[in-house]
């Protein structure tokens, strides 16, 4: 079949510095398209040279066989091809029905038809299984949902190419499944859908071709049949990356250094109890709002919350995170870039402002010590910053990881609390960041993980408990972890029926 | 993608971060060429030292409103908290009825005293009431203003005693080695406030709640304490400058710090501190004030346009301001 978007030797530089060299890459009606590479491969520079966001230094682009060129996104949706970005860009204080037509409203005799745009979003919403109003402010939606609610603005229009940028970062497994279902519909249709993932099982569930590209170049493209994620992985990465998860270290000792009895955070959790062992890594899983950053929020005094945490057995309680880090304690946010980093400060003020107090001599911040303490963070995480007078914002997903873990670390924590510590991560990046949780743990230091990819939560914890609805639905021995004992105890349903169940009353 | 643009864009970024930084100086400079253009009396040392001396108010508020600004907030009272500690610093000197240094120590005491509490008032409304820093300071510009119109009751607040009149005189109108002191008070004042806003972490945590106050909040910064603190150290500053203020005229009036909101925010953002906060120019704060004071000066000199209207300019040079600062932001 003849394609109906084609690159041709594509380049992009951004002065001097070339991003993606001739990339060529064809697509198909009714095709799933999977490009996958570690971050900074070009992934996303060709996503938005193919949707009009970004001009192509050099190369070509085709379109039903005729040759392109797109001044603007708008003139390449006029042609049907649609960009779902990554980021959530959506109006926070208007409604979902609001959003999804913002700056296309239906009027009628010059006023919006709100009840046309509402009826129109509820039949969207209902395709994406999504249960949202279409009335609900955006503002009160979990990120998860606003995500569907952009997703569903992209499939307002009838497309012919469809680009996802990583649509499942923030989704639960059983949102992503109903994702999959939109995408199978599309391709039904006839639609060309490229879809970019971190997460190679999900490319082997749904995409017919795979183009690969490492440091902006083309490594290769080819059919799903008989490519695994492994070797997906290796031709990413260009190295073996059988050995993702290291080996999971033995807790030495035997005795708790933390229990917490009956925890309660108003409005999202109830009645939790759990202990932690020192040296361990404990696994919390769970979908997306069943309270597991509540829960954790509330315990280091970021949220109001009530119960008894007893700390090397004694009971403590914290009142903001200063308080939990003084205690050993260090809570490391899902959302780095709201919560984990200054996106506007550099490397160095990011770095110390958790442990400011170690930096400073007599009243005066020590800049130099600062900048040893840099260059050590630096070496030990292997942040890769071209230059040490980076904004934080600058570094990529992987190496803002990175840099909080560092600032972190310097509170020297006994206990240390990582939310989703691989999202928007590259799976090199992964592993780096696996090996030095499991090397926290081998110093003696307790870990927990709060993670929504469950292989992580399989190759990295010792223990699992899972939570539902606020509470602790079970505890899933290092025996017995699985994924489908995860997604019964998250959703109480066998996996199969997850994605049924959720759509229903998600 | 993102890691390997990032070369050339730090570049152009760092040249655009630096024209913020060098504007307020450019515009100096330019003002002053200007000035000596227009009237061979603008370039003479005491002229110019005359124009420093009466930017000395506002440059010392504007210190302290680059500590709220940077922090993220916004104090509009410290006009009317001016007045009012003028004025409550007046009443005091009156009350306590000497002319010895004593007694002025006290009445300066006082004056430090009322005016910290003010901005304490300021801050931990807006910290523990949770409420908008404009609307707070809105509200208790109000406040302060009506009450230094009721102690005044509706005329003027007068020093009695001339003999203290006399021994205050100088803090405004001496000087020590040929500079007047209230350019050496306020060339302390920014001193201190660099060394504060730069130096210390407390100066860091300002900036830090500033850029992004739930990055501050996970990473154990006091933001309460720091938040608080900022509207404290403004109304020490305010403090300050009254200090250096009344022996000027010796009197408080209803409308005295008139604007004076006004000019130190100009003043501020002139200097390059970011009204979303985040960053904190102490250095381009005096510069601000300094330029609004010799905006004046020049409209005096010269016969363009009447003097009367130099409220209006100063309105129009905030708002330029924040153009000139928008396009360079834009320009990365």
């Amino acid at each position: 079949m003849d394609s109906v978007l084609r690159a041709e030797t594509i380049s992009r530089s951004f002065g001097p510095v070339e991003v993606l060299s001739g990339v060529s890459l064809d697509l198909k009606p009714g095709e799933v398209h999977a490009v996958i590479g570690e971050n900074g491969a070009g992934k996303s520079t060709l996503m938005r040279i193919l949707s009009g966001h970004l001009p192509p230094t050099k190369g070509r682009l085709f379109f039903d066989g005729k040759s392109v060129q797109f001044a603007n996104p708008v003139e390449a949706e006029a042609l049907g091809i649609v960009l779902v970005h990554q980021e959530i860009l959506l109006a926070e204080d208007l409604t979902v029905a609001q959003n999804i037509f913002l700056g296309r409203e239906i009027t009628r005799a010059g006023f919006v038809d709100d009840r046309a745009m509402r009826d129109r979003t509820r039949i969207l919403l209902r395709r994406l299984a999504a249960g949202i109003a279409p009335d609900t402010p955006v503002r009160q939606l979990s990120i998860a949902k606003r995500q569907l609610v952009q997703i569903a603005r992209a499939l307002r229009a009838t497309n012919r190419v469809v680009v996802f940028d990583e649509p499942t970062a923030v989704l639960t497994p059983v949102e992503a499944e109903s994702l999959f279902a939109i995408i199978r519909s599309l391709k039904a249709q006839g639609v060309a859908i490229l879809y970019i993932s971190h997460r190679l099982s999900e490319v082997k569930a749904i995409a017919d071709r795979v183009t690969v590209l490492r440091d902006g170049r083309l490594v290769t493209t080819r059919d799903i049949e008989g490519l695994e994620p492994l070797e997906m992985a290796r031709l990413m990465v260009g190295r073996d990356m059988s050995k993702l998860y290291p080996e999971k270290p033995v807790i030495s000792s035997d005795g708790d250094i933390l229990r917490v009895e009956n925890f309660a955070v108003p409005g999202f959790v109830e009645n939790v109890s759990f202990t932690l062992k020192r040296g361990e890594i404990l696994g919390f899983g769970g979908l997306i709002g069943a309270g597991r950053t509540e829960l954790f929020e509330g315990m280091v005094g970021l949220r109001t919350g009530d119960g008894r945490i007893i700390l090397d057995d004694k009971p403590v309680r914290f009142r903001d995170a200063g308080e939990a880090m003084a205690s050993g304690i260090v809570y490391l946010s899902e959302d780095r870039k709201g919560k984990g980093l200054l996106l506007k400060q550099n490397l160095r003020v990011n770095l110390t402002l958790a442990a400011l107090d170690k930096f400073t001599r007599g009243m005066l911040i020590d800049v130099p010590s600062e900048d040893k303490a840099l260059d050590t963070a630096i070496r030990a995480f292997d942040i890769r910053a071209r230059q040490r007078d980076l904004l934080a914002g600058q570094l990529s997903g992987g190496n803002q990881q990175k840099l909080l873990l560092a600032k972190m670390m310097l509170a020297d924590p006994r206990i240390v609390i990582i939310d989703e510590p691989t999202r928007g991560v590259d799976i090199g990046t992964k592993e780096q960041i696996y090996r030095f949780i499991t090397t926290l743990a081998e110093q003696g230091r307790s870990v927990v993980v709060i993670s929504s990819e469950m292989q992580e939560l399989i190759g990295l914890c010792h223990r699992v408990l899972v939570m539902r609805n606020g509470r602790i639905a079970g505890e899933v021995s290092e025996r017995d972890l699985s994924e489908d004992s995860i997604v019964f105890l998250a959703t109480g349903v066998h996996e199969d029926k997850a994605a049924q169940i959720a759509a229903g009353h998600a | 993608m993102t890691d390997t643009a990032l070369r050339t864009s730090v570049r152009t970024r760092r040249l655009n971060l630096d024209l913020r930084a060098l504007s307020p100086f450019i515009a100096l400079v330019v003002l002053v060429i200007a000035g000596s253009l227009i009237n061979p009396d603008f370039l003479t040392t005491a002229n110019l030292l005359n124009v420093v001396t009466r930017s000395a108010f506002i440059a010392i508020i504007a210190v302290g409103a680059t500590f709220v600004i940077a922090s993220g907030g916004l104090d509009l009272s410290v006009g009317s908290m001016a007045a009012l500690v003028a004025g409550v610093m007046i009443l005091t000197l009156n009350k306590l009825g000497g002319a010895d240094l004593s007694t002025l120590a006290l009445g300066m005491l006082a004056a430090l005293a009322l005016s910290a509490l003010c901005g304490l008032a300021n801050g931990l409304i807006v910290t523990f009431g949770r409420i908008e820093p404009f609307i707070v300071t809105l509200g208790t510009m109000g406040i302060f203003r009506s009450l230094v119109i009721w102690l005044a009751a509706g005329g003027t607040i007068t020093m009695r005693n001339s003999e203290l009149r006399e021994l205050y005189r100088p803090l405004y109108f001496g000087s020590a080695f040929g500079i007047p002191l209230p350019i050496l008070v306020f060339l302390a004042v920014a001193a201190i406030g660099a060394l504060i806003l730069y130096k210390t972490s407390f100066g860091r945590h300002v900036v830090a709640l500033g850029s992004n106050e739930e990055v501050a909040r996970y990473s154990g910064v006091p933001i309460w304490r720091v938040r608080t603190l900022v509207y404290v150290i403004q109304g020490l500053c305010v403090g300050i400058a009254i200090l250096v203020y009344v022996p000027r005229l010796g009197s408080a009036t209803p409308t005295t710090g008139l604007l004076w909101e006004l000019q130190a925010i100009t003043a501020v953002v002139i200097g390059g501190t970011a009204l979303k906060g985040g960053v904190g120019r102490i250095g381009g704060t005096v510069v601000g004030a300094i330029i609004l004071e010799l905006v004046a000066n020049i409209m005096v000199l010269s016969n363009f346009v009447s003097e009367f209207l130099v409220g209006a300019v100063q309105g129009a040079i905030i708002i330029v301001a924040m153009l000139v600062q928008r396009s360079l932001h834009k320009g990365r």
